[in-house]
């Protein structure tokens, strides 16, 4: 039976984002029910035009910025299209970032409130980067 | 009439090797075989992980001059 895993992302370091992804990209493609919450500082990386690299948090942040490390966008587009796992934008970081769905990359799914997402998840694993 | 197939995954990271699989998984029919060739060695052990769970067919992993192959069939 899939597990439902929720991940919130709120950081936007390189390293948290990179984590969350490979989480994301390998539960969905496992076959477990995944959604993402993407707000505060992991929005802005899905408007497009948004420079796709992260700053790094310490020193390993370099090490994943060599060549070979899967970049943690096409891993949650990986997460997306292999998995059909569900890549929610926050509509409070929307608003605040006056950003509109339309601005945002294709994969993601429409904009989404706590209460929604809480629903949502209720009886899944939930991890928070 | 089944089909084999390699996926190169060499010099990529965790995971790179796995995704690259999955989405050859995806174009592959049922009974073809894939041969995933991979330098990650944390690789080496989630991989075969993963194709048991899914329930498809672990045919052979082994290194072989620094580059691992394992080789999956495509069981429904």
């Amino acid at each position: 039976m899939a597990r439902k895993i929720n991940i919130v992302c709120v950081s936007g370091t390189h390293e948290k984002l990179q984590m969350a992804a490979m989480f994301a990209s390998v539960a969905a493609a496992t076959g477990d029910q995944v959604s993402v919450f993407l707000s505060m500082n992991a929005l802005p990386y899905f408007v497009k035009g948004h420079a796709a690299q992260a700053p790094a948090e310490g020193g390993f942040g370099a090490l994943l910025a060599q060549k070979g490390v899967p970049p943690f966008k096409q891993l949650f587009r990986q997460a997306a299209e292999l998995g059909e796992a569900k890549l929610l934008p926050c509509s409070m970081a929307l608003d605040l970032l006056k950003v509109t769905r339309n601005e945002l990359d294709p994969e993601l799914g429409p904009p989404t409130g706590l209460t929604r997402f809480l629903s949502d998840a209720a009886g899944g694993q939930l991890l928070t980067f | 009439m089944s089909e084999s197939r390699i996926v190169d995954a060499r010099n990529t990271f965790c995971p790179g090797p796995l995704m690259e699989l999955i989405a050859n998984v995806k174009l592959a029919g049922v009974g073809d075989v894939l041969e995933l060739l991979s330098t990650d060695e944390g690789s080496a052990a989630d991989v075969p992980e993963w194709v048991h769970k899914i329930g498809y067919e672990l045919l052979g992993s082994e290194k072989v001059e620094g580059v691992w192959h394992i080789k999956v069939r495509k069981t429904k």
